[in-house]
């Protein structure tokens, strides 16, 4: 099932949080090796976590994590501005009607449904929210990934080659693409709501 | 001023950011409430140390009450709203406690309203706003007006935030956030009379992301809508043509 969770609230799910940040640490450091900081609990976490995000998780029936991303308005920190504003323009994005999705991350062993129904929840949090747009930073995996689940990105900006490609992208939710989602993660929009 | 009605919520956002005294917020959210034809709208800012400061139409009588009470320890739309970013639907708050059901018998007592829509704002250092609007009115109505106006509140309550902080005492002044060379680029095409879809090819991007852009641009510049964000960028020499 879907959950939306905010940092303070995550000591409420202990064994989904835990093992959230273990993915984390094992997708991008032990798969994609970024440079990451991953803590003595084997915890994948940085600055932007302590900011009191928005969670969405998809929690299996064991409890623990299958995938997740986190949300933040533009209004406050966020990884496109501090570091790669040099892929969006030179300058920052910022706007309480525009959020960041980051740390788009899924369990070894998710399927590709995961994938689509975490999409469709950042759907369900934009039409709630009354967010326009995200804004996110990416590599070259995500981008098939996101093609895939019929959600791909308008790409802003790039750099680097082949699998270590960055890109900065942007999303909108409109109906046409919110129910062409649906259908890949064979799920109906309601099912999600926030 | 008899300015035609579009141009109202203009002019109120130009006063407010020019205000130089507190009495002009004040004004400001009473010109707002107007404008929006509902029964209150108030601002509340809440430190990290719980020291309080607000404006508003509430009476008089309920601001005294609330303080002297210390309902800010009850209130579900505090506890609901603190260290979270979206807005809020009173109705989606949780009610259910007995202090929480008092509470609210004896705010639409006071002539609060049956209906609420809070927005919170996180400043820096761990300040922290809220901006609500409460009426009294039936529930499809209600939510015909936010499902409306959510975003334009949105904007408000954080143009209205950025006011405030600027009267807090020993505060340096946070750094205007400049536009972009890509939002420059955009709105300047836009002020010589381009189409969107002009504007978009002559920079050669998708309109989606020109529309992510404006959207920016608009914020920085403290605008509810394109043409108000282009004639702020003019006035204040951001862009010239």
């Amino acid at each position: 099932m879907l959950r939306y969770i905010y940092g303070n609230d995550l000591d409420k799910y202990p064994t989904l949080a835990e093992t959230m940040f273990q993915d984390r640490a094992d997708q991008f450091k032990t798969r994609l090796e970024w440079d990451v900081s991953v803590d003595e609990a084997g915890h994948e976490r940085d600055n932007y976590d302590s900011l009191n995000p928005l969670y969405v998780i998809w929690e299996g029936e064991d409890g623990c994590h299958g995938g997740s991303m986190r949300l933040l308005p533009t209004t406050g920190p966020t990884m496109v501005n501090d570091h790669f504003s040099h892929l969006s323009g030179g300058g920052h994005i910022v706007s309480p009607l525009i959020w960041e999705c980051t740390r788009f991350c899924l369990a070894r062993n998710a399927s590709s449904r995961i994938a689509a129904a975490l999409m469709l929840a950042g759907g369900e949090v934009m039409h709630n929210f009354a967010i326009k747009h995200y804004v996110g930073v990416f590599d070259a995996r995500m981008v098939r990934i996101y093609r895939a689940i019929g959600s791909s990105p308008d790409i802003v900006g790039s750099e680097g080659e082949g699998r270590e490609q960055i890109s900065v992208g942007l999303w909108e939710f409109t109906d046409a693409a919110r129910e062409k989602v649906a259908k890949r993660a064979d799920i109906s929009p309601e099912t999600s709501e926030a | 001023m008899n300015a035609a009605p579009p141009m109202r919520l203009d002019i109120i956002l130009e006063d407010l950011e020019g205000a130089s005294e507190l009495s002009e917020l004040q004004t400001a959210i009473e010109n707002l409430r107007d404008h929006f034809k509902v029964d209150h709208m108030v601002y509340h800012w809440v430190s990290g140390a719980g020291d309080q400061y607000g404006c508003g139409t509430y009476s008089p009588e309920w601001v005294q009450r609330y303080l002297e009470k210390e309902y800010l320890r009850i209130d579900p739309v505090i506890q609901g709203c603190y260290q979270r970013f979206h807005p809020v639907d009173w109705k989606r708050l949780d009610w259910s406690s007995k202090a929480a059901r008092g509470f609210q018998k004896e705010a639409i007592a006071h002539g609060i309203g049956n209906q609420g829509f809070s927005v919170p704002v996180r400043g820096p250092n761990g300040q922290f706003a809220l901006y609500t609007v409460s009426h009294n009115c039936d529930d499809d109505i209600w939510a015909a007006f936010t499902e409306t106006n959510r975003r334009d509140l949105i904007l408000i309550a954080h143009y209205f935030n950025q006011k405030a902080l600027d009267f807090e005492p020993d505060r340096k002044p946070e750094p205007a956030q400049p536009l972009s060379p890509r939002e420059v680029d955009a709105l300047t095409l836009l002020a010589m009379g381009y189409s969107r879809a002009q504007v978009a090819e002559t920079l050669n991007i998708s309109e989606h992301t020109l529309r992510v852009y404006i959207e920016s641009a608009r914020f920085k510049l403290g605008a509810m809508n394109t043409v108000h964000a282009v004639a702020r960028a003019l006035s204040r020499g951001l862009i010239v043509i």
